[in-house]
C-alpha cells in the first residue's frame, strides 16, 4: 500500500514538473490584444522554431497585481501604461517602460448598426443593457466611464450598464446578444469575426484621458534571451504592421486603411 | 469596518442563497424521493444529471447558461415569450444558475435520508390507510427531518461560495449580482488587499461556523447522522 502511494506521488510530482523545452516565456497581456498578439506570436514562432512563447490574456489590473506577487510572466502588456510604470517603479521590471501603442475606444453592437450609433443614442429606452468593461481595474473601463460622463449620458445610462470582468469579456456580453451595445476596444471591434456583425463607431479621443499602453520585461525574466528578443520584435516593422492594422497606433504613426 | 458595498454585497449573497434554498426545497425533494424509491431503468441517468454540477467547471455552466438565457437561446425565447425581462444580468437569473450549480447539494442528503428511512414505515402507514401524500409528510419528512436540515444548510453554504457562474452571467451589477464572492476578486483586483481582507475573512468565520456547527450536531451521541 504504501508502496502504490510512493508511486503515485512520482507520478504525481512527475506530472507537475517542467518538461524538457529549449526556452520558454509566459506573456501577461490585457486583452484588448488578443487577436493582434496571437498573429505577431505565431510570426514570431516561425523565426524561432523550438522556443515557446505562451500568452495570458486579462485585465491589466490583475496581471499588475499578479506580477507583484510572482506570477511567472516575463512580458507584461499593459492597456494603461500606468501599472507597468508602477511595477517599474517598485522593482519588478527589468527593462524600461515601452509605449506599444494608444487605445481607442468604440461603440460596438451584434444586433444592430453601430456604425450609426452615438453615445447620445445610448439614453434610447430599447437599448436595455450596455456592456463596459469593470472599471475599477480594467483600463478601457475606466475610460469608458469618463467617455461617458464627458458625453453627458453617465447618469441616464448607468442603470443600464454591465461589467465585464476585462474588455474581452465585454465583448462577449454583446457578442451573445445579452447587451444590445457595448463600448469596446477598436482592435476587438476590428477583428473579422465582430467586424462582420454590426460595425462599429469610434469613440471622439478627446472624451477621454488617452489610453497609453505600454510592456515591460519584468525582473524574473532578466537574463532571458527569448524574452529581450520578443520585446525587440514588437518593435519590428513586421510587427508594427500588424498592430497598425488592428488600429492599434503609436502618436505619429498612420493606421492602416 | 466593512464598507457600505459590502455589506450590500453580504445581504445579496444571504438573500441569494435563501431563495435559492427554498426552491430548492421544493424542487429537490421530489427528485430525491424518486431518485430513493425508483427502480426505473431512468435511475442512474437522471441520478448522474443531478450530481453533474459537482463534477462541471463553473465556468461550462456559465457558458450554457449565458448562451441559453441570451435572446436566441431556449431560456431566452421562453422568458421573451412569457413577455419577461431576460435572464442574464438579473437577480433572477442569478437564482436560475444557482438552482442548477447547487441542485446535488440538496438532492443527495436527502436522498440518502430517504434511502436510509427503507420502505417499512411509508408500508406500516399505507396499512393505517394514510394518503401516500399524508404519509410522506406526517412519516418520511419527520424521519428525515436531519436529512432535511443537512441538505439545507449545505445547499445554502455552496450557493454562499459560488463565483465562476455568477462572473460569467452576472455582470457584477451592485445589489444584483454582485455577491460577496465577487466583491472579494474585485477588491483584489484593484489592490485594495485591505478591504478584501476584512470581507474574506468574514467568509472564512462564516463557512467555518456553519460546518462546524453541523458535524457538531452530526456526531452528538445518539445521532446516527
Amino acid at each position: 500500500m504504501t508502496r502504490l502511494f510512493a508511486h503515485l506521488l512520482c507520478l504525481g510530482l512527475l506530472l507537475a514538473g517542467p518538461s524538457a523545452h529549449a526556452e520558454k516565456i509566459m506573456v501577461a497581456a490585457a486583452a484588448d490584444l488578443k487577436f493582434a498578439l496571437d498573429e505577431i506570436v505565431t510570426a514570431f514562432q516561425t523565426r524561432e522554431p523550438g522556443h515557446e512563447v505562451e500568452v495570458v490574456y486579462g485585465s491589466s489590473g490583475k496581471f499588475h497585481t499578479q506580477i507583484q506577487q510572482g506570477a511567472p510572466y516575463d512580458l507584461y502588456f499593459s492597456a494603461d501604461i500606468a501599472y507597468p510604470r508602477a511595477l517599474a517603479q517598485a522593482g519588478f521590471a527589468a527593462s524600461p517602460v515601452q509605449p506599444y501603442t494608444v487605445g481607442r475606444l468604440v461603440l460596438w453592437s451584434a444586433t444592430r448598426d453601430a456604425r450609426q450609433l452615438r453615445l447620445s443614442h445610448l439614453t434610447d429606452p430599447k437599448i436595455t443593457r450596455i456592456a463596459i468593461a469593470n472599471p475599477k481595474h480594467a483600463p478601457y473601463g475606466q475610460r469608458a466611464v469618463e467617455a461617458l460622463r464627458a458625453a453627458g449620458v453617465w447618469s441616464q445610462i448607468e442603470p443600464k450598464l454591465v461589467y465585464g470582468d476585462n474588455i474581452a469579456q465585454t465583448a462577449q456580453f454583446v457578442q451573445t446578444g445579452n447587451a444590445q451595445v457595448g463600448i469596446i476596444a477598436l482592435a476587438l471591434a476590428v477583428n473579422p469575426t465582430l467586424s462582420r456583425q454590426g460595425g462599429h463607431w469610434l469613440i471622439p479621443e478627446h472624451l477621454h484621458a488617452p489610453l497609453e499602453q505600454g510592456f515591460i520585461v519584468t525582473k524574473r525574466a532578466q537574463g532571458k534571451a527569448l524574452a529581450l528578443r520578443f520585446a525587440d520584435h514588437m518593435r519590428s516593422p513586421q510587427a508594427r504592421a500588424v498592430m497598425s492594422r488592428y488600429g492599434f497606433v503609436l502618436p505619429g504613426e498612420a493606421a492602416a486603411p | 469596518m466593512l464598507s457600505g458595498s459590502d455589506w450590500q454585497a453580504l445581504w445579496l449573497t444571504a438573500r441569494l442563497a435563501g431563495v435559492v434554498t427554498l426552491i430548492l426545497l421544493v424542487l429537490g425533494t421530489p427528485i430525491a424521493w424518486w431518485l430513493a424509491r425508483s427502480r426505473s431503468r431512468w435511475k442512474a441517468p437522471i441520478g448522474a444529471v443531478v450530481a453533474l454540477p459537482l463534477v462541471l467547471p463553473p465556468s461550462v455552466l456559465g457558458f450554457y447558461l449565458l448562451l441559453a438565457m441570451g435572446p436566441d437561446g431556449p431560456l431566452g425565447q421562453l422568458t421573451q415569450a412569457l413577455g419577461l425581462p431576460p435572464l442574464p444580468f438579473t437577480f433572477t437569473g442569478l437564482v436560475v444558475a444557482s438552482v442548477f450549480y447547487s441542485l446535488p447539494f440538496m438532492v443527495q442528503p436527502l436522498q440518502s435520508a430517504f434511502e436510509a428511512m427503507g420502505e417499512r414505515p411509508m408500508e406500516v402507514a399505507a396499512t393505517l390507510r394514510a394518503s401516500p401524500l399524508d404519509a410522506f409528510f406526517t412519516v418520511a419528512v419527520p424521519l428525515a427531518a436531519p436529512g432535511f436540515l443537512t441538505a439545507s444548510i449545505l445547499t445554502f453554504a455552496h450557493t454562499v461560495g459560488e463565483f465562476g457562474v455568477v462572473l460569467m452571467i452576472g455582470g457584477n451589477l451592485p445589489g444584483i449580482s454582485r455577491v460577496a464572492s465577487v466583491q472579494i476578486y474585485d477588491h483584489v483586483e484593484s489592490l485594495d488587499y485591505g478591504q478584501a481582507h476584512r470581507l474574506a475573512a468574514v467568509m472564512l468565520v462564516f463557512s467555518f461556523v456553519v460546518l462546524l456547527s453541523l458535524y457538531a450536531w452530526r456526531a452528538q451521541p445518539g445521532r446516527r447522522r
